[in-house]
C-alpha cells in the first residue's frame, strides 16, 4: 500500500462543479499530505483563499488518496479555522479533523518588553557578581577546611589525583608554553634591538628582556595560556559530571567533591604553574638571546653572565610566587564555575567560557596588584 | 515479493572481535508495528541505529523504502529522511531551543511553510500528546521525563511520517503516562497508517502494542512472529522473558481485554 514511486500519486488537487441550480461544490482530491503539499502550497494557498471565502459553497473531500494533519490543517485555515458548512468526508479522514479544534485560540506570547529593561540588567549583573563572589569564597572555605583535615590527616592525601592533574596541567602544557614563550621572546628583543641601537645602548638589552620576562611576562604568559587551556578542560569536565549526574552520585556515596575534585586540582596547579612560568622565562630568554645575538652580535656568553647582575634575584622569586597564586585562582575559578552548569549544552557552553574569560581578567588584575604592592623589590 | 518498508539483509555488526549481530534478515511490513525484543547487549538498538542509517552495519543492506541507506544518493537520503520520525529513549531534545521551537525545527526546515501554520501545526502536534499550550515557551531544561518524551514524540511526528522508530518509547514514565503514550501510539497508528519499528523493554508496551515482535539473540533473530507465535518458541530467553512472572501477568492481562472485546 505505501507508494514506492511517489510520482504515480495524484497530487492535490481542487476543482469546481456545479452542478445547475445547485450551490458550488469544490472536489478536492489527490495527495493532501506535507510532502504532496510542500512543492504545490505556494499556488494552492491563494486559490484556496478565493474559494473558501464563498462560504455557501459545498466541500467534497472523498476523491482525496492521503490526507494527514498538514494537509487538513491547510483546509482547516482556509475555512477560517472551522469546518466548512457542507462537507464530505470519508470516514477514515474523519479522526484526522478531530485534532484541529485544539489550535484555535492558544498561541505562543513573548513576555512584552520592560521599559525598565537597562536597569534590570545592570542591577542583574552586578547582583550576579557579588553572588559569584559568595560562591568562590564559600568554595575557597571548602577547600581551606579539608586542607586543615588533611594536614591533621595526612593518610588522606590525594596523592594520585594531584600527580595526574599535575601532569595533565603541567607536563602536557610544555609544548604550546614554550612556543609561545619562545616567539615573544624573538618579537621582544627584535623591536628592543631596533630602539636600543639608536642611542648605542646595545648592551642593556640584557636588562630590558630580563626584567620584563622573568617579572613579567613569563608569569602572565603562562597564566593566560594555562587558563585558556587547563582552566576551560576543568570547567568542562566538572560540567560533564553534573549534566551525567556523576557529581550526585558521588554526594550521595559521601565522597567529598571538595576533597576529591578540588583541591587536587588547585594544589596540582599550584605546583605546576611556577614549574611552568621557570620553563616559559627559560624559552623566552633563550628566544631574546638568539635574536640579540642575529640583530646587535651580543654573544651568548655576555648574555647569560651579564643576566644576574641586570635582574636581581628577586624579581625571579617574584615571578615564581605569582605562578603559585595565579595557578591557585585559575583551578578555584575553573572548579567554581565547572560546579555551577546546569545540565543542558547551553549552560556548559556559557560556563566554559565565563571560566576562561574571567580567569584571564583576573589574573591580570591580580598582576597589577603584585606590580603596585612590589614596587620596591627588585628593581635597581 | 513482500512489500517492506524497512529491509534488512545479511547483516552483519562487529565491534572488534565482538560479533554483535550474525547474518540477520528483517523484513518491516506497510502500516505494522514492529518490537525488537532481546537481552542487554543483544544489539536490539545498534540495529535500530542501523535502520535510521545513524550507524553502518559491518556487512549486509538495510533498505528503507527501498532505498539502501548505504548509496550515495544524497538527495533520495535526503528525501527519505523527511519520511520517518525517531523517539529518541532521552528524548534528544535541543537544550537550547524553547518547547515550541523544537517542534517547529523541522518544519522551518522545509522553508516551504509559512510561520502561521508552523505555529498552528505545532500546537496540534503538543495538544496530540497530551502537552498544554502554556508548556510550549518553556526550555526542555525545566521539564519532567515524560513530557520531554511527550515532547520528542511531536517532533517526531512533526513532518508526518510514515514510518516511525521508538527506542524504549515508555522507559522511565509512571505506569499512569505510559498507559497514556501506548494508546496515544496506538491512536496515531491507526488514524496515519503509520508503520513502527520499536525497541523495548516494557512487556505491557511490548504485548499492548506490537503486530509482531522479532526476538534477538545469540547474535541471530530467533524468531519473528505474532505474539503468540513468540510465546511458544522454546528458546530459554524467550521462555525466561515471557513466561517470567512479569511476563506472564502482562500476557494474562492482555488475553483478558482480548476476550472480553471478543465477548461484546
Amino acid at each position: 500500500m505505501y507508494p514506492t514511486n511517489p510520482a504515480a500519486l495524484r497530487g492535490p488537487e481542487i476543482r469546481l462543479v456545479s452542478p445547475a441550480g445547485q450551490l458550488r461544490c469544490f472536489v478536492v482530491s489527490g495527495t493532501w499530505n506535507l510532502r504532496g503539499l510542500e512543492s504545490r502550497l505556494r499556488d494552492l494557498n491563494p486559490r484556496l483563499a478565493e474559494y473558501a471565502s464563498d462560504a455557501g459553497a459545498a466541500w467534497d473531500l472523498s476523491e482525496i488518496d492521503v490526507l494527514d494533519h498538514a494537509g487538513a490543517m491547510v483546509l482547516w485555515r482556509a475555512w477560517g479555522r472551522r469546518r466548512a458548512a457542507t462537507l464530505t468526508l470519508k470516514p477514515e479522514h474523519e479522526a484526522v479533523f478531530r485534532h484541529l479544534d485544539i489550535s484555535r485560540q492558544v498561541s505562543v506570547k513573548s513576555a512584552p518588553a520592560d521599559r525598565l529593561w537597562f536597569v534590570v540588567a545592570v542591577g542583574r549583573k552586578v547582583l550576579g557578581l557579588f553572588e559569584h563572589l559568595v560562591a568562590v569564597i564559600i568554595v575557597l572555605g571548602e577547600v581551606v577546611l579539608d586542607a586543615l583535615r588533611l594536614l591533621r590527616h595526612p593518610g588522606g592525601i590525594p596523592w594520585r589525583e594531584i600527580s595526574s592533574n599535575v601532569y595533565r596541567t603541567g607536563t602536557q602544557a610544555l609544548g604550546i608554553t614554550a612556543l609561545v614563550g619562545f616567539l615573544v621572546g624573538v618579537v621582544l628583543s627584535y623591536l628592543s634591538a631596533q630602539q636600543l641601537r639608536v642611542f648605542g645602548a646595545d648592551a642593556f638589552i640584557v636588562n630590558i628582556l630580563g626584567i620584563s620576562v622573568v617579572r613579567e611576562l613569563g608569569p602572565v604568559l603562562a597564566a593566560i595560556l594555562i587558563a585558556g587551556r587547563s582552566g576551560s578542560a576543568i570547567t568542562a569536565q566538572l560540567g560533564v559530571m553534573r549534566v551525567t549526574q556523576e557529581l550526585d552520585a558521588m554526594e550521595v556515596m559521601g565522597i567529598p567533591q571538595t576533597l576529591r575534585l578540588i583541591l587536587p586540582k588547585m594544589l596540582a596547579l599550584a605546583i605546576s604553574m611556577p614549574l611552568i612560568v621557570l620553563w616559559t622565562n627559560a624559552i623566552a630568554l633563550i628566544g631574546g638571546m638568539t635574536s640579540a645575538q642575529l640583530e646587535l652580535g651580543i654573544g651568548y656568553t655576555y648574555f647569560l653572565s651579564s643576566l644576574p647582575d641586570a635582574v636581581p634575584i628577586a624579581n625571579l622569586w617574584l615571578g615564581l610566587g605569582k605562578g603559585v597564586v595565579f595557578g591557585f585562582l585559575i583551578a578555584l575559578l575553573a572548579c567554581h564555575f565547572g560546579l555551577r552548569i546546569e545540565p543542558n549544552t547551553e549552560s556548559l557552553g556559557i560556563g566554559t567560557t565565563s571560566s576562561v574569560v574571567t580567569s584571564i581578567t583576573v589574573v591580570i588584575i591580580v598582576d597589577a596588584i603584585f606590580a603596585i604592592m612590589f614596587k620596591d623589590i627588585g628593581i635597581s | 515479493m513482500e512489500d517492506c518498508v524497512v529491509e534488512v539483509k545479511g547483516l552483519w555488526t562487529q565491534f572488534g572481535d565482538n560479533v554483535v549481530h550474525r547474518d540477520i534478515d528483517l523484513c518491516v511490513r506497510h502500516g505494522e508495528i514492529m518490537s525488537l525484543v532481546g537481552g542487554s547487549g543483544s544489539g536490539k538498538t545498534t540495529m535500530l541505529r542501523q535502520m535510521i542509517g545513524l550507524e553502518n552495519p559491518t556487512r549486509g543492506e538495510v533498505r528503507v523504502f527501498g532505498i539502501p541507506l548505504q548509496s550515495n544518493d544524497s538527495t533520495a537520503l535526503r528525501k527519505l529522511r523527511d519520511r520517518w520520525g525517531m523517539l529518541f529513549q532521552e528524548g534528544a531534545l535541543f537544550s537550547a531551543l524553547t518547547v515550541f521551537d523544537n517542534v517547529a525545527l523541522p518544519m522551518r526546515e522545509l522553508r516551504l511553510l509559512d510561520e502561521g501554520l508552523v505555529h498552528d501545526l505545532v500546537m496540534m502536534k503538543l495538544d496530540m500528546v497530551g502537552i498544554e499550550p502554556r508548556h510550549a515557551s518553556k526550555m526542555p531544561a525545566e521539564l519532567s521525563g515524560g513530557m520531554v518524551k511527550r515532547i520528542a514524540l511531536a517532533r517526531a511526528l512533526a513532518l508526518e511520517p510514515e514510518l516511525l522508530f521508538l527506542d524504549e518509547p515508555t522507559a522511565g514514565l509512571d505506569p499512569d503516562r505510559s498507559e497514556s503514550f501506548v494508546t496515544l501510539i496506538q491512536e496515531l497508528h491507526r488514524e496515519l497508517q503509520l508503520t513502527v519499528v520499536m525497541v523495548t523493554h516494557d512487556l505491557d508496551t511490548l504485548v499492548a502494542l506490537s503486530n509482531r515482535v522479532a526476538v534477538l539473540c545469540d547474535q541471530r533473530l530467533e524468531i519473528v512472529g505474532t505474539l503468540d507465535e513468540v510465546v511458544a518458541d522454546p528458546h530459554p530467553f524467550i521462555r525466561n522473558f515471557f513466561m517470567g512472572e512479569r511476563g506472564r501477568r502482562a500476557l494474562e492481562a492482555v488475553r483478558a481485554v482480548k476476550a472480553i472485546v471478543s465477548m461484546t
